[in-house]
């Protein structure tokens, strides 16, 4: 075929159709088998899956302890453990949580798994590093086990000085394993950033990127920008403790608000690392249960980097009454603020993509739903507390830890799960129960609800957060909060079960249950190993779900090693698809 | 695209298009990694900075104890293997093999020059007394937070030093695989990328050399 003239910005390029495998009988799971091969995979799909399991031991983990504590705070006084075995469980509890749960979810399980998928390559641009990334992961946890076992640490996730550098227990192997984590972070975002920018299919510009794919290119410049900025302070935390150094120490010259500006620096921005792709999952699975055009892909996508950036310059808004001067409270207060315009594009595009959509209530677009209104109660009550007098009143009590659940349970961790219901028929070639996943969706929106809207109400009148002891006028709160999270447990477990049983006993997944027009979903289930026996071709955006079918299946007629530029603009010749 | 075997050199991964692609993917990372890096020695310029404007008389004090003369010898010294880095990858770009080798044998040679130099510097502190942190029992500078100074110095330079440290390690590996013939004009990737490496550590120092030793 002639190719187009040197002077055309387009290329053009032979296509056919390539219909995906209905019963493939080689995918990434049993391209090859036994322990050894997981452990040395560079297979993107399989380090996905590593991480999945990891992070669900970890979940679990973080999840009894919450329940721990909850149980505690069932009286007033002591209920069944120390006050120092409390102080470790919920420091514990957050940093389990947030380090080795949040910060990699979405990027590590289902960023790894989708993202060269959607596309349209054969891995991450670096899949030894992707590989050692995990190991990084494994090690900063095997540390963060290490400091529970050698003794504990009851600092709080925020590891604050003075405190911190002056305590007794394992502060120092704790900062080491959260460090090394850092890295493990660090290194995902370079692989994803690179991949993004230089592994696209033919045709995929970046006006047809899939919106799941341009939130992981906004979470990867923060985890590059703001995590090594995490390492250092903690380095110095840890410097602190082993030599005195005094960089934190008030009584050698230093000043302990020094390092919560250096550790919001980080863990301000660490918030939108977790929570910017679960906004990716919501466009995807928002899109194709309302068989729609998603409304507004560039204010999407845009307002992704936005958030990406303002975060970097709203760290101070967790410091209004550390001594902070007036000027900058009032600054970072205005910033903060600003925060809630992108959030608030994506809102509004999400709804007007449902918009007189064909609507169909699966268990992940439940889910999402219930990640509309919880996050937008999450994101309401962070606009509460930016304003620095509500936040004066409100500061350290329990409204905080409520609109940080809010935020990071009712939103993150619920568009993790409806992201895991609707990709799990590609990950494991299985289709999940429907029914008993509408329930444990129900389950967890109601548990939620019980376990943390009781905390506004206590938190707004003065309960503080991480108190062991409390006055009796807060118990009724207390107690419907510990039943609450019961709940919100059962609905996790059922979670597990219906997923894990499906594996066992659920039918076989088709290739493209959902109808989607993503490119993931062209290809057979479970993803055969190298994702694609062809190379794709784009010529539509991944939600035009008015273009037929066919159309999103289509793949470089014959590989003669003359491939187009990735992501250059393309003119097709169908010629050879119709014969098809 | 199990069918294109034809012209697929041996350095060419299987989830790459092509060599190019290949290329300007690592070359990326390296750019984007060394971002990081940045912002990870950023943390110490902002202490010192902060530090700076808070005990301004400290540091042109504690300076005075810094060895100008040694400090101004490894400056060029690092410098110049930037420059013998870089002709390492010219020499690749040209196809001269040997080159690379030799090249690559100076900077390796040049950064333990820099690295000796360094432990000298470092035992004569110690020697007189100057640790970082609790560890201080200087008694020359007239400054109650004197070891605030130092334990900078410790930690900057240190984490410079220990970046040197994994840039040697690094260039021996490559020294290893230039005298095995696996550079030339196709692939020489690795060398590229550790050389933009290199520079970035060669930049950090031109920042701390006039940041300790020069404010005196």
């Amino acid at each position: 075929m002639a190719t187009a003239e040197a002077s055309s910005p387009t290329k053009k390029v032979q296509v056919r159709r390539y219909k995906p495998e209905e019963n493939a009988e080689k995918n990434y799971l049993n391209a090859e088998s036994g322990l050894w091969s997981w452990l040395t995979t560079k297979d993107h799909k399989r380090i996905g899956i590593m991480y999945l399991i990891s992070l669900t031991v970890f979940f679990m983990a973080g999840g009894l302890l919450a329940l721990g504590i909850r149980v505690e705070l069932w009286t007033p006084a002591q209920t069944f453990i120390e006050a120092d075995t409390y102080n470790q469980l919920f420091t514990l509890h957050g940093a389990i949580m947030i380090f080795l749960f949040l910060v990699p979810s979405v990027p590590t399980v289902l960023g790894n798994f989708f993202l060269p998928m959607q596309i349209g390559a054969k891995d991450v641009a670096f899949p030894k590093l992707n590989l050692a990334s995990y190991y990084l992961y494994a090690a900063g946890a095997l540390l963060m086990l290490w400091a529970i076992i050698s003794g504990g640490v009851d600092t709080g996730w925020t590891f604050y000085t003075p405190y911190s550098t002056s305590t007794a227990g394992a502060v120092t192997w704790m900062v080491m394993g959260v460090f090394v984590i850092g890295f493990s972070s660090i290194l995902t975002g370079v692989n994803f950033l690179v991949t993004i920018h230089k592994m696209r299919a033919p045709g995929i510009t970046w006006g047809k990127l899939p919106l799941f794919c341009w939130s992981l290119y906004a979470t990867s410049i923060i985890q590059i920008l703001a995590t090594p900025v995490l390492a250092i302070t903690l380095a110095l935390l840890a410097m602190e403790r082993v030599l005195g150094i005094g960089i934190f120490d008030p009584a050698l010259g230093g000043d302990p608000v020094l390092f919560q500006h250096f550790f919001w620096f980080y863990s301000h921005p660490a918030v939108y690392i977790m929570i910017v792709p679960g906004f990716g999952i919501v466009s995807e699975i928002v899109s194709t249960f309302s068989k729609k055009t998603v409304f507004g892909y560039w204010a999407i996508a845009m307002s992704s980097l936005a958030i990406a950036f303002i975060g970097f310059l709203v760290w101070g808004h967790h410091m209004f009454v550390s001594g902070q001067a007036t000027l900058a409270t009032l600054v970072f207060s205005f910033l903060t603020f600003l925060v809630g315009i992108p959030t608030g594009i994506k809102m509004f595009n999400w709804l007007a993509t449902m918009y007189k959509g064909s609507i169909s209530l699966k268990t992940p677009m439940l889910y999402i739903l219930g990640f509309f209104f919880l996050f937008t109660v999450g994101g309401l009550t962070g606009i509460a507390l930016a304003s620095v007098a509500v936040d004066v009143h409100l500061h350290d009590t329990y409204y905080v830890v409520a609109h940080f659940h809010f935020v990071m349970v009712g939103g993150m961790v619920m568009a993790f799960m409806g992201g895991l219901y609707y990709w799990w028929p590609k990950m494991s070639g299985r289709m999940y129960n429907e029914t008993l996943g509408k329930v444990s969706c129900l389950l967890v929106f109601l548990g939620f609800n019980v376990t943390f809207l009781p905390q506004f109400v206590m938190g707004a009148q003065g309960m503080p957060r991480r108190y062991f002891n409390y006055i009796d006028q807060f118990q009724p709160f207390h107690q419907i909060s510990t039943v609450g999270s019961f709940i919100l447990g059962l609905g996790f477990m059922l979670v597990f079960y219906n997923l894990v049983k499906s594996l066992y006993t659920g039918p076989k997944a088709p290739p493209n249950p959902w109808n989607s027009r993503a490119l993931e979903w062209q290809v057979a289930s479970p993803a055969p190993p190298h994702n694609f026996e062809h190379t794709p071709v784009i010529v539509h955006g991944p939600y035009d779900y008015h273009k037929p079918m066919a159309d999103f299946q289509l793949g470089l007629a014959e590989t003669n090693g003359h491939d187009p530029e990735h992501g250059a603009n393309i003119e097709v010749d169908k010629k050879l698809e119709m014969k098809e | 695209m199990a069918n294109h075997t034809k012209s697929h050199p041996a350095h060419l991964e299987h989830h790459f298009v092509d060599s190019d692609q290949q290329f300007d993917a690592s070359k990326m990372g390296m750019w984007v990694f060394l971002a990081t890096e940045v912002l990870f020695f950023g943390g110490l310029f902002a202490a010192y900075i902060i530090y700076r404007a808070w005990y301004p008389e400290l540091y042109t004090l504690a300076s005075e104890e810094l060895n100008t003369v040694w400090g101004a010898v490894n400056t060029v010294v690092l410098i110049g293997s930037s420059l013998t880095v870089a002709m390492a990858i010219k020499s690749a770009q040209l196809n001269q093999k040997r080159n690379i080798a030799i090249n690559l044998g100076i900077t390796i040679a040049l950064a333990c020059v820099f690295m000796v130099i360094k432990y000298f510097e470092y035992t004569h502190k110690f020697h007189l007394g100057i640790f970082p942190g609790e560890f201080y029992t200087f008694e020359g500078i007239e400054h109650p937070k004197a070891s605030i100074f130092f334990s900078l110095y410790y930690l900057m330079t240190g984490l410079h030093g220990l970046h040197v440290i994994i840039g040697i390690g690094l260039m021996i590996w490559l020294l290893r695989r230039a005298l095995r013939g696996d550079f030339d004009s196709e692939y020489y990737t690795p060398v590229e990328i550790t050389g933009l490496y290199w520079h970035l550590v060669d930049v950090i120092w031109i920042f701390l050399f006039p940041l300790f030793y020069l404010i005196d």
